[in-house]
């Protein structure tokens, strides 16, 4: 048999492959690059939560658990959450446990979805997303947010992309790639239109703890707003437990259930150890998490501030790890610029363009780097900077 | 005061950052930041900047003890006056008052053990008002001041996720 290509079916292939996928496999053949390039914390799981998982193997916690996931982290995410963006979730009904943000993600768009419904997406935004979208059978519509207002959504923007067969809004503030967040105002100023329109709200908070000058609001604590939100969240981020895949959905038990269905088919259960780690991070890690939270702000005002010195425009995000400076003023493209910096500066960034192609003449930043890595980078950066512009 | 203890935090996780790095990261101008530390400097709060070193991989033998001494404190001057008496000693890095058992724990360093052994026989026993000592000798430093001696953590995430 020769290529089995043919045989992929037509929606897999036609799918593109990952920006980052490909810029990933650039640099891997690169050494001793510094990276900037990474989209998760630089904290290895704080080590109580590594050891109450160890403590959970030792007597034996090698099970499944319930579809919905064990009840005593279903009731600290319920109190957590409470807290947290003060919508009241029932741990019985209202919460699901998943194999992270992107499994929740994936199993919320397949149990809404009807095919041709669309989704609509504020861009740039996580590369997963639109796949996500199309592989529910349903259509991405990319909503356009601009740097000229910080990369929020805007009701404007939104309002015109809405048709007869948008259903989902997907939010994802604080966002990956560009650190920007919504205030209150601004998802104030949007649930008129999502009423108006019937619209299911999708919010991806995985970012919400990293939220600086300020607290995380989330769309689902707005007056009329909660049970037509489902909110995703989980503990990679802020607990920096990225590799033990432990997201959640909290929502209208309706939505729940359906989501419930596809993952008892698909999933069975998330991972019982990452579950048993879950409850002790949030018991017991929420001090460490925001010593965590702490540090990534001074980076992000190291990284900001150093941007700023070698004439990079970057607004300043207010949230996530990520900064989003323009490289427009060098004249190169987003890919250009990433190559170049790559390939005559050994460090690397992602092109804005991964995202979507709101994030044209932009490069992701991540921050979660040592001091000495960010410092460096950046000043590698200001010398392409320089060349570019005197070309 | 609030800029001064995150000033604090940070030159305590690196001596040798700069002022321009600590501007950066607390969005300050490098003149606040300077005329802080030389504050903080003049006040005693900051005493000096140290290295923390692994002799073991130098190749340099390095043997230090920690040792609990029992004391009779003094009218009117309680513990204060015997533990300065003690802390003036070169071998001597550091001296606590303990709650418990034993009233002041001194850490002792010294090239050989013999050294450290003489100098709690000769030198800290023999003291006025130190009643007794026991010594404990360190075997192996895990960890001091933050530091993990062992290997260095590497970091272990994919370049671009």
């Amino acid at each position: 048999m020769g290529g089995m290509d043919s045989y992929v079916s037509k929606r897999v292939r036609d799918l593109p492959p990952s920006g980052i996928r490909k810029f990933f496999d650039l640099v891997s053949q690169s050494e001793g690059v510094i990276s900037l390039g990474v989209g998760e914390p630089d904290f290895v799981t704080p080590w109580h939560v590594r050891e109450a998982c160890l403590y959970s193997l030792e007597r034996g916690y090698t099970m499944y658990t319930s579809n919905s996931g064990l009840p005593e982290l279903r009731e600290e995410i319920a109190m957590y959450e409470k807290q947290k963006i003060g919508v009241d979730y029932d741990p019985g009904q209202g919460i699901l446990i998943t194999v992270g943000v992107s499994e929740a993600t994936d199993i919320a768009l397949r149990a809404l979805l009807e095919p041709g419904d669309e989704v609509l997406i504020p861009n740039p935004c996580f590369v997963s997303y639109a796949p996500g979208t199309e592989l529910a059978y349903g259509t991405a519509v990319p909503v356009e947010t601009f740097v000229e207002d910080e990369y929020r959504l805007r009701p404007d923007c939104l309002a015109a992309r809405i048709t007869p067969r948008s259903k989902i809004l997907l939010l994802s503030y604080p966002s990956n790639p560009t650190g920007a967040i919504m205030t209150k105002p601004d998802l104030e100023a949007l649930v008129d239109i999502i009423i108006k329109n019937d619209l299911i709200v999708i919010t991806d908070e995985i970012y919400s703890e990293l939220t600086y000058n300020g607290k995380h609001v989330s769309i689902a604590s707005l007056p009329g707003m909660k049970d037509r939100t489902l909110v995703l969240d989980g503990f990679s981020k802020a607990f920096a437990m990225t590799g033990w895949r432990i997201g959640y959905a909290c929502g209208h038990p309706d939505i729940i259930l359906a989501m419930t269905k596809i993952h008892q088919y698909t999933i069975m259960c998330a991972p019982i150890m990452g579950q048993k780690a879950a409850i002790e991070a949030l018991r017991n890690g929420q001090d460490e998490m925001r010593k965590m939270v702490e540090d990534y702000n001074y980076r992000r005002r190291l990284m900001l501030n150093g941007f700023h010195q070698i004439g990079l425009d970057c607004f300043e995000p207010k949230g996530a790890f990520y900064c989003f400076p323009s490289i427009r003023g060098t004249g190169l493209t987003s890919e250009e610029f990433c190559e170049k910096l790559l390939f005559e500066e050994n460090v690397a960034v992602v092109p804005g363009n991964a995202f979507g192609g709101c994030g044209e003449g932009f490069i992701r930043c991540c921050y979660a780097a040592s001091v000495a890595n960010i410092e460096e980078a950046v000043e590698r950066m200001g010398r392409l900077v320089i060349r570019q512009k005197g070309t | 005061m609030e800029l001064k203890v995150r000033i604090l935090e940070l030159l305590e996780r690196d001596a040798r950052v700069s002022t321009k790095t600590l501007a950066n990261m607390l969005d300050e101008n490098e003149e606040v930041i300077a005329k802080a530390i030389e504050e903080m400097e003049k006040d005693k709060i900051i005493l000096g900047y140290g290295t923390i070193i692994n002799w073991e991989n130098v190749g340099v033998d390095e043997v230090s003890a920690m040792i609990d001494v029992k004391v009779t404190p003094e009218r009117e001057k309680g513990f204060n006056a015997i533990a300065e008496r003690i802390q003036h000693f070169p071998e001597v890095r550091c001296v606590y008052l303990m709650s418990g058992t034993y009233d002041l724990s001194v850490v002792v360093g010294g090239r050989t053990m013999k050294e450290v052994a003489r100098f709690v026989s000769h030198k800290l026993s023999t003291l006025e008002h130190v009643q007794s000592t026991v010594t404990h000798f360190v075997l192996k430093r895990y960890k001091q001041d933050n530091f993990i001696f062992g290997e260095a953590e590497v970091d272990k995430r994919l370049v671009v996720s």
